[in-house]
């Protein structure tokens, strides 16, 4: 009976000081942000090191890395999902292969990324420190999730669509275009979104890749600093650098916000057009 | 069923794009050996333990600062996440009201996409003056784990969760037949039930500790130590990359491919293992 109190008091005071650490992060972050938040800040360019000025090219660099890495990655991997779940059997050898290798790739670390994406994407393919090295850097990264979302989604499609769809006829590509992928969008857009969110968040793999350059880019072979390179270099190697860090952390944050909830709508969009939405 | 030719097509293109996600890891491993051959070639293994000090640009590259750093902070991270972690999990699941509880996943969730830089740099500038207070220098081993605790803590949580979620309803029915108490259901039915699934949870988690780089970078310190207390300043495997990747040449260059190779072989080798028990899961 005691044992059942003790435990009843513990777990709720752990489920507390979670939140609570939560809130303090959070609030720690957003206070000082907000304060420091305005247009300008977004539209102009660092001057003195970060210290004042904004992000204009910040945001611009890191769009762009993001844009190259998920147009890399969504065609690659929406091809391999397709493949794993419509055109393989689950326990076929290559099936087998590609899921394999897919959870060892989630797995990696974020800095051996970097690595590789130095090594391969800047020096070996001669692309130098750019927003092009960056981004594909991140494709790689991403992919796993990618692939392994739109494989969920398209499972998920009901089977009676493909017997139906065999029985009218319908070639495979016809029904994975009129079917099954407008049936599998949510799960293929929240895999998206996994993905974008896990490349915006991403410092360590853009360093060596991307670059530290603050400068507006030109082309995506110019160097371009993410936000949260820039915001770990405002942090750690610039002296009162931190109130601008602060409101970059919050533009961070709410990036991811306005992410996440411009995709959520895209989906519903996308289902109401679709056939599944009439049934 | 036989293919139409667009069909045949189209599956030799998909073929093609799988083939190539697939190949990814191999050209990783590929690069990261063709990178630090140079280093492996001429230098014993053995030298990363035995030499005096980390001094690459004088051929001194012992690594084992960095690598106890790297242990000390992910097992202390695991110890503190773990309960806590469960905890949590336990909490949404069988202790709060619905509501709450579902407000108290999202809260996690929300946790778990917090970015590592956003962690770090709150770890620098809220935590570490607080430690500081408590004994300088506060960058410091304490202040990591602290920081790597909150990082790695929703992916524990997440994965109980789910892990308690999917043990039978029949087991919860028979309990409460039986009259066990809320903490008597929990302790002698749903964990040992959940067992494997926690494990797993717990072995991603420091899969993640050990490859975590902003955040260690940001709030231990960057000494290249032994650390004798929880409050010394410390340098992490992955920091050290970090840090240097940015100068260095040559054998440097390449010895930093060296603990990249290590980091990635150990962290596969913590995601097998979880795979492996994940896999293992029956109810009878």
């Amino acid at each position: 009976m005691f044992k059942n109190a003790l435990a009843t008091m513990l777990i709720w005071l752990t489920a507390m000081m979670v939140s609570g650490v939560f809130v303090w992060l959070l609030s720690d972050i957003l206070i000082p942000g907000l304060t420091h938040l305005s247009w300008a800040f977004l539209a102009e360019a660092p001057t003195n090191a970060g210290r004042s000025g904004g992000i204009g090219p910040i945001i611009i660099s890191t769009l762009l890395i993001l844009l190259v890495a998920m147009l890399t990655a969504t065609p690659l991997s929406l091809a391999t999902a397709v493949l794993l779940s419509e055109f393989t059997q689950h326990d076929s050898v290559v099936g087998r292969l590609v899921r394999g290798s897919l959870d060892v790739l989630a797995g990696v670390p974020s800095i051996v990324f970097g690595l590789f994406g130095n090594a391969f994407f800047c020096i070996y393919l001669g692309l130098g420190f750019s927003i092009l090295s960056g981004g594909l850097t991140l494709a790689c990264m991403v992919l796993p999730i990618l692939i392994r979302t739109a494989e969920q989604g398209l499972q998920s499609a009901p089977n009676d669509y493909r017997l139906a769809a065999a029985a009218l006829g319908m070639s495979r590509s016809a029904t994975l275009v009129h079917l099954l992928l407008p049936s599998a969008a949510p799960a293929l857009i929240a895999g998206l979104m996994l993905g974008i969110g896990r490349a915006v968040a991403e410092t360590a793999a853009l360093a060596f890749t991307s670059g530290y350059v603050d400068r507006m880019p030109d082309s995506l072979f110019d160097s371009g600093r993410a936000l949260s390179v820039h915001i770990y270099d405002l942090s750690m190697n610039v002296a009162g650098g931190d109130t601008n860090a602060y409101s970059s952390a919050l533009v961070l944050i709410l990036l991811l916000l306005i992410i996440n909830s411009v995709a959520m709508s895209l989906a519903k969009q996308w289902l109401h057009g679709s056939v599944v939405a009439y049934e | 069923m036989s293919l139409s030719r667009a069909d045949r097509q189209l599956a030799v293109l998909l073929r093609g794009c799988a083939l190539l996600a697939a190949a990814l890891v191999l050209l990783i491993l590929l690069f990261l050996l063709k990178e630090s051959w140079p280093v492996l070639q001429h230098i014993a293994l053995i030298r990363f333990v035995t030499d005096a000090s980390w001094h690459p640009v004088e051929g001194l590259y012992k690594l084992t600062p960095m690598l106890s750093a790297t242990c000390y902070s992910t097992l202390g991270a695991v110890l503190l996440a773990t309960p806590l972690g469960i905890a949590s999990a336990l909490f949404s699941r069988y202790y709060a009201p619905s509501l709450l509880a579902g407000c108290y996943r999202r809260l996690i969730e929300l946790l778990a996409g917090i970015p590592s830089v956003v962690c770090g740099f709150w770890g620098l500038t809220t935590l570490a003056p607080l430690i500081g207070h408590l004994h300088p220098p506060g960058v410091s081993l304490l202040t990591g784990i602290l920081v790597l605790t909150l990082m790695i803590l929703p992916t524990v949580a997440l994965t109980a969760d789910s892990a308690l979620a999917a043990v039978p309803a029949a087991y919860l029915r028979g309990a409460a037949a039986l009259g066990l108490s809320r903490w008597g259901l929990i302790i002698g039915i749903t964990l040992p039930a959940a067992r494997s699934g926690i494990t797993a949870g717990v072995m991603l988690a420091a899969g993640r500790a050990i490859g975590e780089t902003m955040a260690m970078l940001m709030v231990a310190g960057n000494v290249v130590q032994q650390p004798h207390s929880l409050f010394d300043s410390v340098r992490t495997l992955t920091a050290n990359i970090a840090l240097e990747m940015a100068y260095a040449t040559g054998d440097h260059r390449a010895a930093l491919f060296v603990s990249g190779l290590a980091l990635m072989f150990t962290v596969l080798l913590l995601v097998g293992t979880a795979e492996l028990i994940s896999r293992k899961r029956r109810y009878v």
